[in-house]
């Protein structure tokens, strides 16, 4: 019996684009354009897409750390887009974020112990006398030592400022993680150490995640379920599984095989796409896809192809898949 | 190429003192020796004017004709003037006042600017367009001919030449407000967008401890540099005004207004010794504050190199 | 086989900071030959890029030195030459592109000015010459539409486009040697696969030795014929591509193989190499690894292994658990 934790319904977020000296509104960059899916209670779904597609602002929008333009995000079946200012704040412990970059996403002149603890205490879920306690309980179980309470985040690597902000989430005790490329900016042998630390949380805590990622060998090893963006647009959705061994969108296919690697004997047939990803503001009509696509035919330019469910649980939006 | 890229800071020992971005800061300054002397400069200067004139033997409403317009001596150390008023004297208690005037009309600067420029770069939208447009008013206004014609407001109404430094120091601080808070707003607009500003959102935190505890004190290093300068212009501001007869007028003394004497023919080319030393100390003074700014400035760099 | 293009001999490139003297680039040699690529690989701090900046001489000093050391290109020592014999050198024999190719180029010049500007200073081509030559670089790197292009300014091009652009210019004088410094880092995987197609395509056409660094053994793998690793500051493993992905023996090299996902391979979990890259101010004189390894011995601790042949003859490894003093304990 699976829960749906998080349901999103056609959503869509423009950001507006403003020119001439009145500053009027004279375009859109629709970031997100009309995506649909849901995240089940204790599982792990991963975003993939490249820069601009999207992803991020899902992340984003589905905390309301952006305000939607249009559709709905249900978390737990109610809508935390209409809720008011108060009501939002009191929500905000049970879904948590972890930003990409360790070094901005850290405020320079707090320390590391006061960071972590600072909501616990604003919030007054824990008494002033006890919320050390609880810091460094939490940064135990994020591989941070005793010694490091006091410190400043200018003192810490990559790795540990990434530790540092997965505590800071992890102490408010949420039932929803998005982790927003928490491991694209870290070296390859610190990131190993923080998707073991990732998936150890999501097992010990049973929390949901929403992991977005450029690197889909990343989000293959760390996610059930996988949707692939392209524009602002969900174009796949499926089981890892599923995703990985029958890719049917040519997008998901060529995002595959432009992965390098690490095995110099391999000879792949490698699908090399034309041409630069489009801007968002400005994207091509019909299937947004099909400037790059190689199989790409006339009724491609012409007719958005539907997202369909192709086979169970496998969502894909192309018209010859 | 920086060193930072080559250098991932790393775990450190755990015997080592917590390197606090104020305390590197400090370490920063220590080194940097121009911005040292002319912090060293400022410290006696400071000295001199507040403790210098108890040890003085003169009142400074001491006429004695008797002295008048007598060059450097044993007596009297920088001569008098032609009132026979110890020139020594005048100039500390002058620089009492010049240095006040510096102070506190900055920290009305401060206050207004950093307010202002916190208010409106924190709620933007109408708050910050009203906020910007009064900044740039004030902007576009002249100011040396609005001083002077306050100025010339303050002799008319005959105020009281005692009081009329309070009102100096309100005006210049009133006056130069703006820049400080544009550069306070531009910077909470650019923490906005970081991601640990976007974390106290995710995390829920109440405003005012965004505002206090997480935008001032990264928004303070500015506000320090910038205030030190203003400092400098406000003393600038001052001696101009006094200079012209309108800000700080006799008989309270300051550097401004001694240098007056240098307008009379007589006193300019035979009794140097009437308009140089506070035209030394304000010269003198202003740099020193100056390299104590731009030592700041290095010291204090936001991205906060090791 | 290939002729030796470039030599580093025992380089040693230090930084001289409020810390201490961090030795960037500690006591390295490596070969670059005709016609190869070979990728320095590395995490951040390894002294990859410094190693590449030096062979450029474009490490700032201050608070950069050349301690010691010689870099042979076609058997002159690049340290010892003079400012103009080395400008000459730079972009003419030896081009760089880099990470991040906004930066690089200048955005109130067109692309066409910034790629005829090297023709014009190097190969004393006149305007027209260049031009022409300048229209055929950028056909070459795969740009379609060329004259628009030629006209148009760096803000209007995509981040792919920019860096093939970068590679138009530094192709511009046919250099014997390109150095690619984390050519594809900033880009979108389906562009950097691009990029990659770019270089190899570049490299069949016009025989040119490439020297790639990179962190990503994904991108050694479909580029390398000689892999050269680095860890804090030093090479610690060398070997051709083949022979490092099938037998790779410095720990740190098995780690980093192992740490990496892999697509279509499923891991329960993900082998981890624990702690952090070591503070690269005064580090000893022992393995700099040997805190991180999981076959740390007494020795490792004390004393700095060799880099040396252990096997096949150009597979170089610097560890003790291939040497005699190590196997005795």
């Amino acid at each position: 019996m699976t829960e749906t934790l998080i349901q999103v319904d056609n959503l869509k977020k423009y950001f507006p684009i403003t020119g001439g000296i009145l500053q009027r509104v004279v375009g859109n960059v629709k970031a997100v354009d009309g995506v649909s899916f849901h995240i089940n209670k204790g599982e792990s779904f991963g975003l993939v897409g490249e820069s601009g597609c999207g992803k991020s602002t899902i992340g984003r929008t589905l905390l309301r750390l952006n305000d939607k333009t249009e559709g709905k995000v249900l978390f737990k079946g109610e809508d935390i887009h209409s809720y008011s200012k108060e009501k939002l704040r009191s929500m905000r412990p049970k879904m948590q974020i972890v930003f990409q970059d360790p070094y901005s996403s850290l405020n320079p002149r707090i320390k590391v112990g006061e960071a972590i603890g600072e909501a616990l205490l604003d919030h007054g879920l824990v008494s002033p006398r006890d919320v050390k306690q609880r810091v460094l309980e939490t940064m135990r179980i994020c591989g941070l030592a005793d010694y490091q309470y006091d410190r400043y985040p200018h003192e810490f690597s990559g790795g540990q400022r990434q530790r540092i902000g997965i505590a800071r989430a992890l102490i408010m005790n949420p039932e929803f993680i998005v982790a927003d490329e928490p491991v694209s900016a870290l070296d390859v042998s610190i990131q190993a150490q923080i998707i073991n630390l990732l998936s150890d949380l999501q097992r010990e805590k049973n929390l949901t995640y929403l992991f977005i990622s450029h690197d889909l060998s990343v989000v293959e090893h760390l996610c059930n379920r996988v949707g692939v963006m392209y524009l602002g647009s969900m174009v796949e959705l499926a089981d890892t599984e599923e995703l990985f061994s029958h890719p049917l969108h040519p997008y998901t296919k060529a995002l595959m095989s432009a992965i390098p690697i690490p095995d110099p004997t391999l000879k792949r047939e490698r699908i090399i796409l034309k041409g630069d990803i489009p801007s968002p503001a400005n994207p091509p009509s019909g299937c947004k896809f099909h400037t790059r696509c190689p199989i790409a035919a006339d009724i491609c330019k012409q007719a958005n192809p539907e997202y369909r469910e192709v086979r169970k649980g496998h969502f894909v939006a192309c018209h010859f898949a | 190429m920086s060193i930072e890229q080559t250098a991932p800071i790393t775990k450190t020992p755990k015997a080592q003192k917590v390197a606090s971005p104020w305390r590197s800061a400090i370490r920063k300054f220590a080194k940097n020796k121009l911005a040292l002397l002319g912090l060293i400069i400022m410290i006696i200067m400071i000295l001199i004017c507040s403790f210098g004139p108890l040890f003085s033997p003169y009142n400074i409403y001491d006429y004695d004709y008797t002295v008048k317009n007598k060059a450097p001596n044993a007596s009297h150390w920088l001569g008098t003037d032609k009132f026979g008023r110890d020139i020594l004297l005048r100039t500390m208690l002058a620089g009492r006042i010049s240095l006040m005037v510096g102070l506190v009309s900055t920290a009305i600067a401060v206050v207004i600017g950093a307010t202002l420029g916190a208010v409106s770069g924190f709620y933007r939208g109408w708050t910050d367009t009203i906020t910007m447009r009064m900044a740039d008013i004030f902007l576009a206004l002249p100011t040396l001919p609005i001083l002077i014609t306050m100025g010339a407001i303050l002799s008319d109404l005959k105020v009281d030449p005692s009081k009329r430094i309070y009102f100096l120091m309100l005006m210049i601080g009133v006056l130069s407000w703006v820049s400080l808070a544009r550069l306070v707003r531009g910077q909470i607009l650019t923490l906005r967008e970081q991601e640990f500003m976007q974390a106290t959102e995710a995390l829920g935190l109440r405003d005012r401890r965004k505002i206090f505890r997480h935008l001032m004190p990264n928004t303070i290093p500015i506000i320090i540099v910038s205030a030190t300068l203003l400092v400098a212009g406000a003393i600038l501001f001052e001696s101009a005004l006094s200079f012209l007869g309108i800000g700080v007028v006799p008989p309270t003394p300051s550097w401004g207004n001694m240098i007056t004497a240098a307008n009379s023919l007589i006193d300019f080319r035979k009794r140097p010794w009437i308009w140089i030393p506070p035209g030394m100390c304000i010269l003198i003074t202003v740099t020193a504050i100056n390299l104590i700014g731009d030592g700041l400035r290095d010291a204090l760099d936001p991205k906060m190199k090791k | 086989m290939a002729k030796d293009l470039v030599e580093f001999k025992n380089l040693e490139t230090h930084f001289h900071t409020s810390a201490g003297i961090v030795k960037a680039v500690d006591d390295v040699s490596f070969t670059i030959r005709e016609g190869e690529t070979l990728c320095v690989v590395g995490e951040s701090g390894c002294g990859k890029s410094v190693t590449a900046m030096s062979l450029m001489r474009l490490v700032e000093m201050p608070p950069g030195r050349h301690a010691g050391g010689e870099i042979l290109f076609e058997g002159k020592d690049l340290l010892k030459l003079s400012k103009r014999e080395m400008s000459r050198i730079r972009g003419n024999e030896i081009a760089m592109i880099f990470q991040e190719p906004m930066s690089s180029l200048n955005p109130v010049l067109t692309i066409g000015e910034q790629i005829t500007e090297p023709l014009a200073l190097h190969l004393l081509l006149d305007r027209k010459a260049a031009k022409k030559r300048a229209i055929e670089l950028i056909t070459l790197v795969g740009i379609p539409r060329a004259e628009e292009i030629f006209h148009s300014y760096p803000h209007e091009l995509s981040g792919g486009m920019r860096q093939r652009i970068m590679i138009a210019i530094a192709l511009s004088c046919d250099p014997k040697l390109l150095i690619a410094d984390e050519p594809t880092t900033a880009l979108d995987v389906t562009i950097q696969a691009q990029i990659l197609d770019l270089m190899r395509d570049i490299k069949r056409k016009l025989n040119t030795s490439i020297m790639l660094i990179t962190h990503d053994l994904g991108v050694v793998a479909e580029m390398a014929d000689f892999v050269v690793v680095m860890y804090a500051g030093k090479v610690i493993e060398e070997a051709p591509v083949l022979e490092i992905f099938k037998d790779p023996q410095h720990p740190y090299t098995k780690g980093l193989l192992k740490a990496k996902p892999i697509i279509n391979e499923k891991k329960e979990r993900l082998y981890s190499i624990p702690g952090q890259v070591p503070n690269p101010v005064d580090l000893g004189d022992n393995c700099h690894f040997h805190d991180r390894c999981e076959f740390c011995m007494d020795i490792c601790r004390t004393k700095l292994p060799p880099l040396r042949v252990h096997g096949d003859h150009n597979h170089k490894t610097a560890c003790w658990l291939y040497e005699e003093e190590g196997k005795a304990q």
